[in-house]
């Protein structure tokens, strides 16, 4: 039997239904990897192979048994640790939460779980989900698996704040893992460690049980090596859920049955204002060449414009951290959590003293800003006129998909850097979702997908970004670059 | 209405008040979670995850709070807002678990409404005055902190936090303690016959803000304060007079008032500032992301209004007009839900049981109930609630005053008599021979040794005092222990004498 | 509009979180570098633009009034509820005594 590690969602689903290996074996492989991998990568906060091996054993039992296989049957994965796990830590990455144990399972993992799924542990993440390189955790950096091939040895960003789960999937610690993207939290790590996600219709995820960060533009979705995989699981982590009043009550399509990457008689809009000045030469160029697969595949290509790309960035850093001084509020040492009581410390003192011990440098910034622009006599300036270019901003989207199907863009403006890199200058770090921010104040699906390696042997992703409800649409295109690039490369195994 | 004024050194003061009422709303679940809303259960027993603000928990809106606010608008003539939102405010306090409240401040539920106040309580239809309310829109509760129960700690119980309330924001429209009073009553009338909130002060379903002010009349508003959490009628009554007079006595001693939120010590009658709650002013409210606007459509709206039962000014109108009460029995019979559903099956049960109609029996229905039943009610320690006579029961004791079985007089006895044992009126009419007599013969026997035993008295009567045919009569019905059929009495009397 | 040190910590302070007046000065020029950049919203004529209410157009559903519906979010859970608490004492949740 081959290395059942280098094997995706798809093949070890349909690999285990066939007999051709078991899934604890399968479990197996992915938790030796994941133990070798967490003192170089720190990928994982918790490990949990028991877990794993249990869900395993179940779906062996149950195929001995003839019973029907659920749709991601033996699949072990990765958990971003800011979905709430049943009996096993879960911390957002930041030390107020750390030993918090939720009695609840968050929706999304429950669905895994219930479709055969196993968890292979928690997944570190930018604390709170609040960064674009996974250096704010408090569990410590992740390490991407890639290298520059400049002979140097820098660590490299996996991005974020989903950067656990893109480093793990990229260096085959599980063969998917869950994300969650609020400013393009899923897309940016994948580009920057060439696998695919997808962060669908805001709404088609239910957020009951996902650590909140900015509540209008958190959506989950799956990363994965490719876009069947993202598909598959995408179609489990889907679905209504009366607990959360933002979920969509539609039904689930069967997107991994109609995955198909011809694009004849679709149109693909490429946005003149994405093409900003000095925009990296090897990013253009990976731009240019998605316009020429997708024209091979069929598509006809067009131009268009989305007028308020530009205010996009700025309105997501009032609009966010608005939500999230909001959000993080109920992290007081009260009910869960860390406690700090200075000696004589009244309730507010608890407080204070609680969340500056408890909060990271870039989680207090954030609840800062949050602060200043809803309190009283700035929520008009800000907030309100935020809002309303977010309007706008969604308004262009409409106006562009009269015109195209879906649309084309670099996920990223570069390809992954240095950790340290950038730590200084957070506006710098800022402008990294310049590309995925947009689609998160609409709410529309959008991917990324790997299209190539920068000159620096570094993956470049490819952005798609569809209409409201169609995660197809932009499935499909994603299969046509997918099928097109054949991006076969992977990190060479350091660690 | 009355003109209420503060005598102060430099003159007379004029009051302005606004009340912001707190009103549990009746549901069974919470607002926005799962979890029961009873009364009295052990701490922390009532509260779900999304309660306890854990990590990822999100509201979902009950449908139930919603209606009862939407009848509770319409039932004070308020427009209904169909595009209404939440709003999150945000303070930290360690009842508070979410670190904010969910209310409505840009976008309420319900817009401008009102309600009629009186403070004639024998004419409640003179003397009526208009007050405004501004706005009613749906919130959470807050949980409950324990001070007492350990040296260095508070406890936290949060039971209540999450049980939807409707705040009933008043205008300044009120002038007195004895305004602010009549409408607490009547705003709580009115939501206990619309059902939405239980009304039950005592276990805080209904509580006051109450904004005070004082200005030389004609003057523009001057500052106010506002006392929290004031929780009984009385209490909003004495907030007011206590906060007024200091107010006098703050500005004519060359102070100024602070715009500050105060509480109200039932004990010594005063009111104190809450230092406590003083930084948290901004409040940062902007739209909760978790929910999305709340839009109701034209059959939601039409089905609650629907809903609402006949409100107590109509009640009370119909009563004089259609039944014949005086408007002061019309507004004591429908002060209260209960009194009025009470009387209301008292009047179809005695009307069946004399086989007459309800407005040929309703006066003496009203009667009875206000003058005879409150007073034994209220001597045996008991309320309409609790009331160990049934509305039906009582109509068979009325039934037999109507239909000459019994006298007023004995009919008293059969009361006391019910209220003993708990039998029927019938049964012991029956047991005791309480029956009264309409026997011609037995009564002129009576009647003849009265007029031999009382010949002096005879004399005078026929001499012209004739106010001693009362006398007479008294003794009659005193000799007859009360059961002689007094239409009898009198007749037989009139013709002894002459 | 630029925050100074006042601004800040009282901002902190707002949002109960606990800093040193060096890391209330570093956080000056920081938080000034974003508003700033953020400011840029400004120059959009936003005239006639309502402000987004709901990312994808939607309004609320209405649960119904049933207890317990949904064990994931009803009541009756005490021990699960206390489970993390770092103070729960006698089936409540302890802070430092508060003073009214
Ligand atoms: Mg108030
Ligand atoms: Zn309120």
């Amino acid at each position: 039997m081959s290395d059942v590690t280098e094997l995706g969602v798809a093949a070890i689903r349909d690999g285990v239904a066939k007999g051709e290996f078991t899934a604890v074996e399968v479990a197996q492989g992915f938790n030796a990897n994941v133990a070798a991998a967490q003192i170089a990568l720190n990928a994982f906060i918790v490990a949990t192979p028991e877990a794993a091996l249990g869900a395993a054993q179940k779906v062996d039992e149950a195929r001995a048994a003839g019973q029907p296989l659920g749709k991601m049957a033996g699949v072990p994965i990765g958990m971003k640790d800011l979905f709430a796990t049943k009996g096993v830590q879960t911390t957002a990455a930041s030390h107020i939460l750390e030993g918090f144990t939720p009695q609840y399972e968050s929706s999304v993992s429950q669905k895994l779980w219930d479709a055969g799924a196993g968890m292979l542990g928690k997944l570190n993440l930018d604390q709170f989900a609040m960064g674009s390189s996974n250096e704010t955790s408090y569990f410590g950096n992740v390490i991407s698996p890639w290298k520059r091939k400049d002979g140097g040895n820098a660590a490299m960003a996996p991005g974020g704040s989903s950067g656990g789960s893109s480093a793990a999937v990229a260096a085959r610690l599980c063969p998917a893992a869950t994300g969650t993207d609020t400013g393009g939290s899923i897309r940016q790590p994948a580009a920057f460690t060439g696998i695919s996600g997808i962060k669908p219709t805001y709404g088609r995820c239910s957020r009951w049980g996902i650590v909140a960060f900015a509540s209008s533009l958190d959506q989950a979705g799956p990363m994965a090596r490719d876009v069947r995989d993202c598909a598959i699981m995408l179609e489990v982590m889907s679905g209504f859920d009366p607990k959360d009043s933002t979920s969509l009550d539609l039904p689930v399509p069967a997107w991994e049955a109609a995955l198909s990457g011809d694009m004849r008689g679709k149109k693909v809009g490429i946005p003149r204002e994405y093409r900003v000045d000095g925009l990296d030469g090897d990013v253009a160029k990976s731009w240019d060449q998605g316009i020429a697969w997708l024209k091979d595949a069929g598509a006809e290509i067009v131009d268009i414009s989305l007028p308020h790309t530009k205010y996009a960035l700025p309105a997501y850093y009032i609009i966010a951290p608005a939500e999230a001084s909001s959000n993080l509020a109920r992290y007081d040492g009260v009910r869960y959590g860390l406690r700090d009581l200075p000696d004589g410390a009244g309730l507010q003192d608890m407080y204070a003293a609680t969340r500056s011990a408890g909060f990271g440098a870039e989680v207090k910034r954030r609840i800062l800003i949050g602060t200043y622009v809803l309190s009283a006599g700035y929520y008009d300036a800000y907030y309100t006129q935020a809002q309303k270019v977010r309007t706008l901003i969604a308004r262009d989207f409409d106006e562009a998909f009269r015109l195209c199907d879906v649309i084309l863009a670099p996920t990223t403006p570069t390809a992954s850097f240095g950790l340290g890199e950038m730590v200084s200058d957070p506006l710098a770090m800022y402008l990294n979702d310049v590309f995925a921010v947009p689609a998160s104040l609409a709410g529309l699906p959008a991917m990324s997908v790997p299209a190539g390696l920068n000159r620096e042997g570094l993956p470049l992703g490819l952005q798609i970004i569809g209409k409201a409800f169609d995660e197809q649409g932009v499935l499909n295109a994603g299969l046509a670059i997918e099928s097109r690039a054949g991006f076969t490369a992977k990190p060479e195994r350091w660690w | 209405m009355s003109t209420y004024r503060i005598q102060g050194a430099t003159g007379e003061w004029e009051v302005v008040i606004g009340l912001e009422v707190h009103a549990q709303i009746t549901s069974n679940a919470k607002l926005f979670s799962g979890a029961s809303t009873t009364f009295g259960a052990e701490p922390n027993s009532q509260v779900s995850l999304v309660d306890a603000a854990m990590p990822g928990m999100l509201p979902v809106l009950n449908g139930e709070c919603i209606r009862q606010a939407v009848r509770t608008g319409l039932a004070i003539d308020a427009s209904i807002n169909k595009w209404s939102r939440f709003d999150r405010k945000n303070y930290f306090y360690a009842d508070l678990p979410q670190g904010y409240q969910i209310s409505q401040l840009y976008h309420p539920l319900v817009g401008e409404g009102h309600i009629d106040i009186s403070l004639d309580d024998k004419n409640p239809e003179a003397d009526v005055k208009r007050i405004g309310v501004e706005r009613i829109h749906v919130e959470q509760d807050a949980g409950k902190l324990m001070h007492d129960q350990h040296p260095t700690m508070s406890y936290v119980d949060l039971n209540r936090s999450g049980v939807a309330l409707m705040e009933i924001v008043s205008k300044p429209d009120m002038r007195s303690p004895a305004e602010a009073g009549a409408y607490v009553r009547k705003l709580r009338s009115i939501l206990r016959y619309v059902g939405s909130c239980d009304g039950n002060m005592e276990e805080g379903s209904m509580r006051a803000d109450v904004n005070v002010s004082v200005r030389k009349v004609g003057d523009e508003l001057g500052t106010r304060t506002e006392t929290k959490n004031v929780n009984s009628v009385r209490f909003v009554m004495a907030t007011i007079e206590y906060e007024a007079n200091r107010q006098v006595d703050v500005l004519e001693s060359g102070g100024t008032i602070a715009q500050e939120t105060r509480l109200f010590d039932p004990d010594t009658g005063t009111t104190r500032s809450m230092r406590s709650k003083e930084d948290a002013h901004d409040y940062r409210y902007f739209p909760d992301p978790d929910l999305l606007p709340l839009v109701l459509d034209d059959a939601f709206v039409e089905a609650a209004r629907a809903s609402l039962p006949e409100l107590p000014d109509a009640k009370r109108h119909r009563y004089e007009n259609a039944l014949g009460l005086s408007p002061y029995a019309a507004g004591v019979l429908t002060a209260e839900v209960e009194t009025a559903r009470w009387f209301e099956t008292l009047l179809t049960s005695t009307a069946k049981a004399a086989g007459k109609g309800e407005s040929d029996v309703a006066k003496q229905a009203s009667n009875w109930l206000i003058s005879e039943f409150f007073g034994a009610l209220n001597r045996v320690g008991k309320s309409l609630d609790n009331s160990p006579i049934s509305a039906d029961a009582a109509a068979e004791l009325l039934a037999l005053i109507t239909d000459g079985t019994i006298s007023g007089s004995i009919a008293k006895q059969v009361l006391e008599k019910m209220l003993e044992t708990g039998d029927r009126a019938g049964t012991i009419v029956t047991r005791e021979g309480l029956k009264q007599t309409s026997d011609t013969d037995a009564i002129d026997a009576v009647i003849a040794k009265i007029l031999t035993d009382n010949a002096d008295k005879v004399e005078q009567y026929k001499g012209g005092k004739e106010a001693l045919f009362g006398f007479f009569v008294g003794q009659t019905m005193k000799a007859m222990q009360g059961k002689a059929n007094p239409g009898v009495v009198n007749e037989l009397l009139k013709k002894a004498l002459g | 509009m630029s925050v100074d040190t006042a601004t800040v910590a009282k901002i902190a302070a707002l949002a109960r979180i606990k800093l040193t007046e060096a890391e209330v000065a570093g956080m000056v020029p920081e938080l000034n570098g974003i508003l700033a950049w953020v400011e840029q919203l400004g120059e959009v004529d936003v005239t006639g633009v309502e402000p987004m209410t709901a990312v994808i157009a939607n309004t609320l559903r209405l649960r119904e009034d049933v207890v317990n519906a949904d064990p994931l979010t009803g009541g009756g859970m005490r021990d699960a509820v206390l489970a993390n608490a770092p103070a729960a004492e006698h089936g409540f949740f302890g802070v430092p005594k508060v003073i009214e």
